[in-house]
């Protein structure tokens, strides 16, 4: 293989990731956006869904497609109870007790996954066969490289959709951007609330599940894909929708280079540093604009 | 603020120091020394850490990196280039303290919370640092050989002797902890804590403020981190991972944020938990998570305050009903 077939090997295997990155931002963003606080519980989300995943389709052979909504649909639960359980009665409001409780309600899942499923990796099917196929350029590219960036897109097409095109999308944003108005407007900022729960919730489960064929999935494989996430988050500027899209797959192809050109061992170092980077640069991040202002 | 932290917290003091020194006569086995050792060494973090949270207002993800920068400085300096004992830890901790400059200096001049990012980013930098730099730090398999600390002719070589200079330092720690927040810089922290525009208003240099107490806090870390390495002789960067990060935020929140006897406390039933569940090391984790957001929802001032506030308010509730007044300040 010659270095630009390696190279375009490497931005394939970047993209890929690099959609895992976008779809996982997008639950953090959602989340941030409609209440303020960075929610770790979203790394839980990513090994839930791997593991549902698993669990239906290997252990219970259930079919794949309806699997994938199962899951898909039982995080969100999860993700919904978070809210309505201990984030809703919380005594404090403070922003930092919110975060804190993100980071306790994540070990609890973390360590119920691990009870219930053990602390070993586990393969889910590829979801169309693992031949691969050959590009263009020489580099090859296994089927589910395609399924992950097909439904990445997909998914951020609905989101789209729904935010901009329906009246709960909207409602959605407006709490976003003001949730005194948006309460005076008649919104249900709980609903609101709840719903950007459930949203990430469904958003890191197909995170998850849609990754777990490729590198293969066990109780906390979530918590450096959500870290990753997070750092790509604030790359693209936190809370900015098409930041986290353009901020996840500029941190996949740049980890992926940065492993195959400087050294593997490195490969998680990388992504922190890249954010370490954004944050002392430009703390606003690649789309964003004048929010954090200076003191 | 803090119930014992009053005018009369001399005495607690003076209770602290009785405690220390009388409390090995009653310990007999060396596993209950080295737990009380441990809780020492976390309680000296904690400090630290809750000066931070309590009264910064502000996260940090990443204190296991400090705690083992200063494992590791001291650790590297004196096995690798034959340091002595006690200047090393001292590099250590102003070389933590820099780190932790460069690291709060740009991310703590926003609004929001920047320094959560910033820190959680650096620890698992610095983690996957410590096991790959296999040349300095011995890697994964970690370093091994640190030397025990001596002063003059008597070197800190059991659990016994051990406990009284970890402790020692946790008595000075509280102190200086206690000290700082008496003074000028004190007052500033809590009004940056009430109201930070009321702050800056009155000429609080706020970011300043933030990025002072975040290096302290890391130093403080860091000397804790010196004092493990000296005392287990042997590190490796399992100790240092996100997940103690987690740990010591759990146990500022358990006892109190704010509160400098909570850090006591919260290191204190935190490290004994985590030891009595060692048998079933898998428990752990959830344990830590259900601990955390009981409180959190419940008792958001951390259990020894939270439960003293509801005593106060139910003596209260009592009094109103005889008649009486209540001076609750």
């Amino acid at each position: 293989m010659d270095f630009t077939q390696q190279i375009a090997q490497y931005i394939i295997t970047g993209l890929t990731i690099g959609a895992i990155y976008a779809i996982v931002a997008m639950g953090f963003n959602i989340i941030h956006n409609a209440t303020g606080i960075v929610n770790f519980a979203q790394c839980e989300f990513i090994s839930l869904g791997g593991m549902f995943m698993y669990s239906l389709v290997v252990l219970l052979k259930v079919n794949l497609v309806i699997s994938f909504f199962i899951s898909m649909v039982g995080v969100a639960l999860i993700g919904a109870l978070i809210e309505i359980g201990p984030i809703r009665h919380a005594r404090s409001k403070e922003i930092i007790i919110l975060i804190f409780l993100t980071i306790g309600l994540s070990e609890i899942i973390r360590g119920a996954a691990q009870e219930v499923w053990g602390t070993d990796n586990v393969g889910v099917p590829s979801f169309s066969g693992e031949n691969p196929i050959h590009l263009l350029g020489g580099a090859t590219i296994v089927p589910q490289h395609i399924w992950v960036v097909g439904i990445t897109v997909l998914v951020m097409l609905m989101l789209r959709y729904f935010f901009k095109n329906t009246l709960m999308g909207k409602a959605m944003r407006a709490t976003a951007v003001d949730r005194r108005a948006a309460a005076l407007a008649g919104i249900c900022v709980n609903r609101m609330i709840l719903l950007s729960f459930a949203f990430s919730g469904a958003l890191g489960a197909v995170a998850g599940m849609i990754i777990a064929p490729i590198s293969t999935t066990s109780y906390d494989t979530g918590i450096m894909l959500g870290l990753k996430g997070f750092a790509a988050a604030i790359l693209g500027g936190y809370g900015n929708f098409v930041g986290a899209i353009l901020g996840g797959i500029l941190l996949g192809i740049l980890e992926s280079l940065g492993a195959g050109l400087i050294s593997s061992q490195y490969k998680d170092a990388i992504a922190f540093f890249v954010l370490l980077l954004v944050l002392f640069l430009k703390p606003t991040g690649i789309m964003g604009y004048g929010e954090s202002e200076k003191v | 603020m803090d119930i014992f932290f009053k005018h009369k917290d001399i005495y607690a003091f003076a209770a602290l120091a009785i405690i220390i020194a009388i409390l090995p006569v009653f310990v007999e086995s060396k596993y209950y020394f080295i737990v009380l050792n441990v809780i020492g060494l976390n309680t000296i973090v904690v400090v630290g850490l809750n000066l931070l949270i309590g009264f910064a207002g502000q996260i940090s993800l990443g204190h296991a990196a400090f705690y083992g920068l200063g494992s590791y400085f001291s650790g590297i300096l004196t096995v690798n280039y034959g340091f002595p004992l006690w200047p090393a830890m001292l590099v250590g901790m102003l070389a933590t303290g820099m780190i932790a400059y460069l690291i709060g200096y740009p991310s703590l001049r926003l609004r929001g919370h920047y320094l959560v990012m910033a820190t959680l980013g650096f620890g698992i930098i610095v983690n996957i640092l410590m096991g790959e730099l296999e040349h300095f730090t011995g890697g994964h398999d970690g370093l091994m050989g640190i030397p025990q600390l001596a002063i003059g002719g008597l070197t800190f070589d059991n659990d016994l002797k051990n406990f009284y200079l970890i402790w020692s330092f946790v008595f000075l720690s509280m102190l200086a902890a206690r000290n700082l927040l008496n003074s000028r810089v004190g007052r500033a922290l809590r009004a940056v804590h009430g109201s930070e525009t009321a702050a800056n208003s009155l000429g609080i240099n706020t970011a300043d403020y933030k990025v002072k107490v975040f290096v302290l806090s890391a130093m403080f870390a860091s000397i804790s981190g010196s004092l493990y390495a000296h005392y287990i002789t042997f590190i490796s960067p399992s100790s240092y991972d996100f997940y103690y990060s987690i740990q010591v935020v759990t146990m500022v929140i358990v006892g109190g944020m704010g509160s400098l006897w909570g850090s006591l406390f919260g290191a204190g039933v935190l490290t004994f938990i985590s030891e009595a569940l060692h048998v079933a090391k898998q428990y752990h984790v959830i344990a830590y998570g259900i601990f955390l957001c009981l409180v959190l929802v419940f008792l958001p001032e951390g259990i020894l305050v939270g439960f003293y506030n509801l005593f106060l308010r139910r003596k209260a509730r009592k009094l109103i009903k005889k008649g009486e007044h209540l001076n609750i300040s």
